[in-house]
Formats: structure tokens, C-alpha cells, sequence
């Protein structure tokens, strides 16, 4: 692993873009970018009036829990980020079964980027989740939450995911065995998250709060911040898809102009 | 469960609270900035492949081997 | 199929005989590993949770070191070329090298779970068997599975020996806990009851999803 090798968007092996003698036309079968951030707009105006809505909801609306006190408003953040991580990490093995019975590449651009996207989320909730174990135990990590326990583990499972792309050379293998990895990791999540809940549950009690029984108000509250979380995630990968064809295109028009 | 929240003083809770919010919009930032830096690249790039293809005259480039 | 996987599994076990590069270096491992263990704990002999935790980490470490050289061979000296000119079901090598795994790991549990109950557990192996076997039988087909897989995964990349354990540990975790939940009560002294259903349960569950996904997924790794 000592050089690196470019991760999917930077290769322009997009097999839509044969080169063209006329630079001012575009490559014939390509498709422009207007196509492809079409849904960004109305995604970023949804989670720009959802993020604030739910964010108003959790400080003034929700009530405050009876028995963690205002310590418990951070569970609207955790677990809304936890649930869309795991499901990123799902989607991403979804995308990457399209991907390998389709043979198109785009399928595994977007499986790298929901996979992509849901590490950053899932740093995120392990961070939040330490903070809230922290102000919940005194300590900063807690074996007796499942959830956090098996984000560990399938946080440390992705982990691997862009060192093995960044291990394999050829691009169109770099990108089928990124989907094999895809598919199994995405498979494995649920299944750890059963394992680990069994396992803890023989131990102790969950701590911090589950997400059943919930008065109204509160369950009210963290359907909306799931929601704004959802969008957030959404708009965030099309964002970075978008950008991701945007250089490809670049690269593209550049080598058909006979530059570099 | 009573007994750990009780064990805690109430005030330090509002900045765990505090502090994971921050944490997570941090972060979107983080991303955001990232992304524009990406782009703006991109966009110099864009630039300066318009200034280069003006500078030669069409007929040149379609004589060029292209890859 | 049959023919394809028998002839693909005298092979390996054929070259494993004559070379001996797998199953002799790990049962020494875990060998190893257990007297590690007396001084890192120092302790004399250990039971209950401790031995199970024992037990499972040293037995999925030197499974790693199997996993590792698993498809080096073919790789270095083009056997997966040979294999795909050939026109058979390329499941057939999934199946062969799994099967292979597993008859690794059975003799290295031949020579590391005896030594284990000579060194370092306090009651004696005899009471812990047959259901101590049926533990080991369950987490050994996952282990097979997904270490074949991420053996295969692994080989065709530039560092290969890094990425298998790294890629195969989180994804066993599930086994470990399986494994080290059921045969827990096993080794007490004060033996009572057998393995809870749930582990067992847990672990078969396991051994079939990702059977099956390795099954669906290994066409894709060989294609080259």
C-alpha cells in the first residue's frame, strides 16, 4: 500500500466518452451534467427546511425525558445518524449487486459514494455516541450499548473498503471487487447487529435509552430529525456525485482535446 | 438509570449536548469546505482548458492524434 | 460440479501434504500462543469466560495465518489462469478451497485443543466434549467460508497479507461471539449445563447467510 493508486472518479474510463475530433461539441453518448444534479436542488431545499425544523423540534418542542434529564436530547442526533449510516452501508451493497449484474460503472460510483458518505456519518455517531456515554456513564466508551458496540465493528470493517480499492490497479477490477466487498459488508451489518445485541443484552440492560416507547411528542420529534437526517445524507451524496462526474468530464474533455 | 443521571450534575449536561451537536455540524462543514476546494479546482481547470483551446485554431486540434 | 470440486480438493490437500506451508506453522502458532497467554495473564490455568476468549482468539489468529496463504499459490504461479481455461463451474474452487480450509482447521483443532486442556484449562476436556465439538464444527464452516472469500479478496491485491486479517477479523466477529457465548459454560468446572441454543443458533444462521452470499459472490472475484 505504499502508492496509491485513484480511487473510481478520478480514472475517466467512463465508456460512454469516446474520444471526438470537434472540441466544441461534446463527446456523442455522453451524458451532460444537467441530468445528473437534477435532483440536487429540490434535495438541498428539502433538508435546508427540514434540518433547522427538527433542530427547533428537539430544543423547543420535545419535552424533557424524566429520568437522563437534557442529556437525553442528544439521542435525537445519535440515533437518526446511526440509523442512515447502517442503511448507507446497506444501500451501498445494494448498489453494488446492480453494479455487478449491470457491468455499468456509474452503479459503482454510487456505491462508493453512499459507502463513502455513510463513514463519515458513522464517525460522527461514534463520536456523538461517546459524548452521550460519556454524560450518560462517565465514561467515554461503553460495552454495555449494543449500538455503539457493533458501529465499532462494522466501522472497522469499512475501514478496509478504500485501502482495498486503493490496492488494486486495474479499474474495472478495483471496481468489481469493491462491489464483492460491498455486498458482503452490507450483509454482515444486520447480522452483527444481531450478534452484538444478543451478546450485550445477556449483560446488562440497554442504557442508553431505547427508541420504543416514546410519548408522542418525542416520537414526533425523531421522525423529523430521521428525516432531516435521510435528506442531509441524500443531498450530501448527490452533491458529491455530482462533483465526482463534473471532474470525470473534465478529465474526459481534456484528453479529447489532446491535452495531457 | 436514575441513579447514574442523578450522579451527574445537571449543568455539565448541556455542554455534552452542546458539544455533540457541534461535533456533527463540524463535521457537515468539514465536508462542505472540503467539497469547495474540490470544485474550485475543477473550475480553474475548466478555465484554463477554455483559454487553451482558444489559443489553437480548431483545424490544428482535429489533425491531432487523439488517444 | 462434484468431479470438478473432488479433483480441485485431492489437489490442495495433495500440495498441503508435500509442502506442509499451512497446517504445521499454525498449530505451532496456537501452541505458541497459549504459553503467551500463561504469562501474559499469569495464570495457571484458566476456566469459564477467560478460557473460551482464550481458546477463540488463538484459534481465529492461526486460522488467519491459513487464510493468508490459502490462494497464494495460484496466484504466484498462475493456477487461476489454468483454472479459468478449464471449462467447469467456477464456484467448483469456492467450494475446494473452502472444504480445504475446513480440514485445516480440524487438524489444527486436533493439535491446538488437546494442548489447550494440557496447558491451560482448569477442568478437564473430557467433560466438555461432544458439545464442545459441535461448537467447534458450526464456527469452523463460517470461519471456512468467509476466510475463503476474503482469501480470494485479498490475494489480487498489492498487500495482500495485510488486508486478509484486516478484512476477515470484523466480519468473524459474530463468529467469535457465537463461539466464545456457547462454549463458555462448557468449560467450567463445575460443568452443568451445555451450550445455550441462541449461540448455536447465532452461529448457524451465520454459516448459512454467508454461505450462500460467498456461494452468489465468488464468480465475480476469478473473472479475469
Amino acid at each position: 500500500m505504499s502508492s496509491r493508486t485513484s480511487p473510481p472518479e478520478e480514472r475517466s474510463e467512463n465508456p460512454a466518452t469516446p474520444p471526438q475530433g470537434s472540441p466544441n461539441r461534446a463527446p456523442r453518448g455522453f451524458r451532460t451534467n444537467t441530468k445528473y444534479g437534477r435532483g440536487l436542488r429540490p434535495l438541498s431545499i428539502a433538508t435546508i427546511a427540514a434540518l433547522p425544523l427538527a433542530l427547533a423540534l428537539v430544543f423547543f418542542y420535545a419535552p424533557i425525558e424524566a429520568e437522563e434529564g437534557f442529556l437525553q436530547k442528544i439521542f435525537y442526533l445519535h440515533v437518526p445518524l446511526a440509523i442512515v449510516t447502517l442503511c448507507g452501508f446497506v444501500i451501498g451493497g445494494l448498489l453494488a449487486i446492480v453494479h455487478l449484474r449491470t457491468r455499468d460503472r456509474q452503479w459503482d460510483l454510487r456505491s462508493y459514494v453512499a459507502i463513502h458518505m455513510s463513514l463519515i456519518f458513522g464517525v460522527a455517531t461514534l463520536i456523538t455516541g461517546s459524548i452521550w456515554a460519556r454524560g450518560s456513564w462517565g465514561h467515554w466508551w461503553v460495552w454495555s450499548e449494543p449500538t455503539l458496540v457493533s458501529f465499532l465493528i462494522v466501522m472497522l470493517l469499512y475501514a478496509t473498503y478504500q485501502p482495498l480499492r486503493f490496492a488494486i490497479e486495474d479499474p474495472e477490477r478495483q471496481a468489481r471487487y469493491a462491489s464483492v466487498f460491498a455486498i458482503v459488508a452490507g450483509a454482515f451489518v444486520p447480522l452483527n447487529f444481531l450478534a452484538v445485541r444478543l451478546s450485550t443484552e445477556y449483560l446488562h440492560p440497554r442504557v442508553l435509552g431505547s427508541s420504543s416507547n416514546l410519548p408522542a411528542p418525542m416520537a414526533f420529534t425523531f421522525l423529523v430529525s430521521l428525516v432531516a437526517m435521510s435528506l442531509l445524507f441524500a443531498t450530501l451524496c448527490s452533491y458529491e456525485l455530482m462533483a465526482k462526474r463534473t471532474r470525470m468530464l473534465l478529465k474526459a474533455r481534456s484528453r479529447t482535446l489532446g491535452f495531457r | 438509570m436514575t441513579l447514574l443521571a442523578t450522579s451527574i450534575p445537571g449543568s455539565s449536561n448541556n455542554g455534552y449536548v452542546a458539544a455533540a451537536y457541534i461535533v456533527f455540524f463540524t463535521i457537515v462543514l468539514v465536508y462542505v469546505a472540503i467539497m469547495a476546494l474540490r470544485l474550485t479546482r475543477v473550475e480553474r481547470g475548466l478555465r484554463e482548458l477554455g483559454e487553451r483551446s482558444e489559443d489553437q485554431p480548431a483545424n490544428e486540434i482535429r489533425e491531432r492524434e487523439t488517444v | 460440479m462434484r468431479r470438478t470440486v473432488g479433483a480441485l480438493l485431492r489437489k490442495e490437500l495433495l500440495v498441503e501434504l508435500r509442502t506442509l506451508e499451512s497446517v504445521p506453522g499454525m498449530s505451532l502458532f496456537a501452541v505458541t500462543t497459549f504459553v503467551v497467554f500463561h504469562f501474559a495473564l499469569n495464570q495457571n490455568t484458566v476456566s469459564g469466560d477467560e478460557a473460551a476468549g482464550i481458546l477463540w482468539v488463538t484459534l481465529l489468529f492461526a486460522a488467519m495465518l491459513g487464510v493468508n496463504r490459502l490462494f497464494v499459490a495460484d496466484q504466484d504461479q498462475g493456477g487461476f489462469d489454468a483454472f479459468l481455461l478449464a471449462p467447469v463451474d467456477r464456484t467448483a474452487m469456492l467450494l475446494a478451497k473452502a472444504i480445504a480450509l475446513l480440514a485445516y482447521l480440524a487438524v489444527l483443532e486436533l493439535i491446538a485443543v488437546p494442548a489447550f486442556g494440557l496447558l491451560l484449562l482448569a477442568p478437564p476436556l473430557s467433560q466438555t466434549m461432544p458439545d464442545l465439538l459441535v461448537v467447534l464444527v458450526l464456527a469452523d464452516i463460517g470461519i471456512a467460508a468467509i476466510g475463503t472469500l476474503v482469501a480470494a479478496l485479498a490475494v489480487q491485491t498489492r498487500a495482500r497479507d495485510l488486508l486478509g486479517p484486516l478484512l476477515a477479523l470484523p466480519l468473524l466477529v459474530p463468529v467469535v461471539i457465537g463461539a466464545a457465548r456457547a462454549s463458555s459454560p462448557l468449560l467450567v468446572l463445575t460443568h452443568s449445563s451445555g451450550p445455550q441454543g441462541r449461540w448455536l443458533a447465532t452461529l448457524a444462521l451465520y454459516d448459512l447467510v454467508f454461505g450462500l452470499i460467498a456461494y452468489a459472490v465468488f464468480d465475480f472475484l476469478l473473472e479475469d
